[in-house]
């Protein structure tokens, strides 16, 4: 009997440590200075933007292989898959343990920044990559609080855009892309039946969708935080706006049911296979090629508005998306971080990455040459004319995860042929905000 | 242990025995003496330090028992020290941390977070504010949730041992089969189940809506109500096979005999199975369930790689709660908080459990049920 109890006390211990070790990295207290003890070496934490992992470090070895041969600075590259990039973060942030620069998604800049675990670009460090004039300013405004220095500085770009199968559209009789939601609705109807439907919906990620609730928010004059930083999710600007997106399913029916449970990007792949006439993504070019579909077969377009007459904050059509690269303040090499930096968002390493990933740069310079296909026409122009960065608060990554849960779980209902009020989508909204308790 | 450790600890053993009665040395001595003997003599003026049994002959009896008394310890040391940093450091730090206010801004220095007395615990268990009816919500869930999926894997796992308790052709093959899903990779295994779930493409709704039209449009099984179920199904695939092997060890205990002389004496299957193997299965039981429900109702593995970071509402099990609370949104005091909560109530049941069976075991002790548990404890 006493073995058995010992036995058991050590399985309950195993079990609740597991529970509990939410992040018990050890809680060292890091001074936060950095220094130049290792001048030779970096470790680069890169996002996954490539098919693979793989190809990931396939495309960035050889620059890496040329920063080394310029500055005598070695590089260890590791890559990091997206669905564990946060967590690792946070556990490089706690422990002071980690790479050199990292890539962060730009819209956890002022989260991260707020943890004070990035070295800030201020005018020393800023001169030292070149200066904040290299950058575009709407990149630029997605890498940190307003009136700080930013925690980290744009390396690819990306902006929302629909994408439109041609030949539907043309056997649809519909002669050119929407501009408006409601052309949008009715050309999906149009497109929609015999198994066909007019837009697919990556509905069961929550981050997808709270992108798109920040755009038609924006669309309706509404904002998810007020200036304070606190948050507006029930709002009736944000209410009509996440209505109005979850009703391309539940009311307006352009939608299949079951794009309710995609979120390993099947919307994209419904899209290439003709399953879909419509899709709102992100620089889909190599995606839709993997899935057999050729740049000829689809237009690319900007993101509908609510009339084709607004402006402003109204004429938003997409998030300015991206990838921003940053250095971890207790490196042991901030000259090197600096020059690594530097070396990235040089125009000839932003024009071979960026045409590589099928993003935009964000330097301005890089800019300046003739765009490589339709989907980079569109984007720069949406980057710089109709984008906004989403909020740069510290709860931002909160907003994305909880209005993003509560879209999925409507988006759920009304497949499951339950009704989608205003009323219900403002108490799903209530609920989230009240979650938001700091 | 190495195997020097295990001689040095067996070493002493013989030491007294062999000073208290020298000359007629017991059988097993014996037959270590003649070989021991030859090489004394020539390294006796030597080094000391190797002492085999024969050189604690010499040396004070105080000296022999600190030894002795002090050496158990010392080999446990390594043993503590990593107990002390792999369970019992991290337990503290996220217990202090369940009573601070830790989010973002303090992740790289911890001690500045400021202390929040019992804030965190207020707002877990507040059950009118949102927090807390979401928290409340998501254990009543679990706490269902295991049940369930505790009890079916039981069933099964029980089922099937007792029917392959008898020898025939193919048992090892089934056997084998079975044990499968508890050999797979957690992670290759569960991403099966959610393709096999699948609204449009899976393969369950192929079946149950294209071929046999069982349902009037193809279900939901990965969001909506039903995820529930596809969360027990999946996770009693899972631990069954565990249930099915412990008790397969078991069975292989009871003797054959008590089986026939039950059965002349006119006892059938189920008077067999009610009077024979359930009492002779009991302690192994007693763990069993205990086991189960701890892996059970802390699961994070299966619904994370079923549904992702955000579990539908109807299945959203308390581990991956807690873990929304803390990692998705950084607020790591209130994830805390919530974990301590969760460990004092699964030390509450399994406290609650242990004495309750315990008490119970002198009654239900019959025929070779005690026998084993008295051959366990020799």
């Amino acid at each position: 009997m006493r073995r058995f109890r010992t036995a058991a006390a050590a399985a309950l211990t195993t079990a609740l440590t597991a529970a509990l070790a939410s992040g018990c990295g050890g809680g060292t207290t890091t001074d936060g200075a950095g220094s130049n003890d290792k001048p030779k070496e970096l470790t680069y934490w890169a996002t996954n933007q490539a098919s693979s992992l793989q190809e990931d470090k396939k495309i960035l070895k050889p620059e890496l292989a040329k920063f080394e041969k310029q500055t005598g600075i070695k590089v260890k590259l590791e890559v990091i898959p997206w669905s564990s990039l946060l967590d690792r973060i946070l556990a490089a942030a706690s422990s002071g343990q980690g790479p050199d620069v990292l890539n962060i998604g730009n819209t956890w800049s002022s989260s991260l920044q707020k943890s004070d675990a990035l070295l800030p670009f201020d005018d020393k460090n800023m001169a030292k990559i070149g200066g904040e004039n290299r950058f575009s300013p709407s990149a630029l405004a997605a890498t940190g609080a307003e009136g700080k220095p930013p925690a980290a500085v744009p390396l690819y770009s990306l902006t929302y855009a629909l994408y439109y199968n041609k030949k539907m559209f043309r056997q649809a009789g519909i002669d050119e892309p929407p501009k408006t939601w409601q052309e949008l609705v009715a050309a999906g109807k149009k497109l929609t039946g015999d198994g066909h439907y007019g837009l697919a919906l990556e509905a069961g990620d929550p981050v997808e969708n709270a992108h798109h609730a920040f755009v038609f928010g924006k669309q309706h004059g509404a904002d998810f935080f007020d200036a304070s930083g606190k948050a507006t999710f029930d709002k009736p600007g944000n209410v009509k706006a996440v209505k109005q997106y979850v009703d391309f399913l539940a009311q307006d029916r352009i939608s299949a049911k079951g794009n309710a449970e995609y979120a390993a990007r099947q919307s994209v792949r419904d899209f290439a296979k003709g399953k879909a006439g419509m899709l709102l993504w992100q620089a889909a070019r190599s995606q839709l090629l993997g899935n057999g579909m050729k740049p000829d077969d689809y237009g690319v377009a900007p993101v509908p508005v609510q009339s084709a007459s607004d402006t402003g904050d109204r004429g938003t059509t997409s998030m300015v998306a991206g990838i921003n690269l940053a250095v971890l303040k207790n490196t042991d090499n901030i000259d090197g971080a600096l020059k690594f930096v530097k070396f990235m968002t040089s125009n000839a390493e932003q024009h071979k990455l960026n045409t590589t990933y099928g993003s935009l740069s964000p330097v301005r310079a890089a800019q300046k040459a003739a765009p490589r296909d339709k989907d980079e026409k569109v984007m720069r122009a949406v980057l710089a004319d109709s984008a906004a960065p989403l909020p740069q608060v510290p709860d931002e990554s909160k907003f994305e995860t909880l209005v993003g849960t509560a879209m999925k779980e409507l988006f759920a209902q009304a497949a499951a042929g339950q009704k989608v009020t205003t009323e219900s989508v403002r108490e799903r909204l209530a609920k989230a905000q009240q979650q938001m308790r700091k | 242990m190495t195997r020097g450790d295990r001689r040095s600890t067996a070493a002493p053993a013989p030491d007294p025995a062999a000073s208290a009665v020298p000359p007629p040395a017991p059988a097993g001595a014996a037959k270590d003496a003649p070989r021991d003997a030859p090489a004394s003599p020539g390294h006796a003026p030597a080094p000391p330090t190797p002492s085999p049994p024969s050189a604690g002959r010499g040396t004070s009896a105080l000296r022999d028992r600190v030894r002795h008394a002090g050496l158990p310890y010392l080999l446990l040391v390594p043993a503590l020290v990593l107990e002390l940093l792999v369970h019992i450091v991290p337990m503290i730090t996220g217990i202090t941390m369940a009573f601070r206010d830790l989010t973002q801004e303090y992740i790289r220095n911890w001690g500045a977070a400021p202390w929040a007395g019992l804030d965190n615990f207020h707002i877990a268990v507040d059950v009118n504010a949102p927090v807390g009816e979401a928290l409340l919500r998501s254990f009543a869930i679990t706490c269902a949730f295991t049940v369930l999926a505790v009890g079916l894997a039981w069933l099964l796992g029980a089922t099937a041992a007792i029917l392959m308790q008898d020898t025939f052709r193919g048992r090892g093959l089934l056997r084998a089969l079975f044990l499968t899903p508890y050999a797979l990779p957690v992670y290759a295994a569960v991403i099966t189940w959610s393709f096999l779930l699948q609204r449009d493409n899976g393969l369950v709704n192929h079946v149950l809506h294209d071929q046999l039209g069982l349902t009037d449009a193809p279900p939901f099984w990965l969001v909506g109500d039903n995820s529930f179920f596809s969360l027990v199904v999946v996770s009693v695939w899972r631990t069954w096979p565990f249930a099915f092997l412990m008790l397969t060890a078991a069975l292989q205990n009871i003797p054959r005999d008590v089986y026939e002389a039950s059965a002349i004496d006119g006892a059938g299957m189920w008077r067999q199975i009610r009077h024979i193997t359930l009492p002779a299965l009991r302690p192994v039981n007693q763990v069993l369930v205990l086991v189960l429900f701890l892996w059970t109702f802390n699961d994070f593995n299966v619904p994370f790689v079923l549904f992702g970071k955000s579990a539908p509402e109807s299945a959203d099990l308390i581990s991956l709660h807690i873990y929304q609370s803390s990692f998705a949104t950084w607020d790591f005091g209130a994830g805390s908080a919530m974990s301590v909560l969760l460990l004092l109530f699964l030390l509450l049941v399994t406290a609650a459990y242990l004495l309750l069976t315990r008490e119970r075991a002198p009654r239900a002790t019959r025929s070779c049920g005690t026998r084993r548990r008295k051959r366990a404890h020799v």
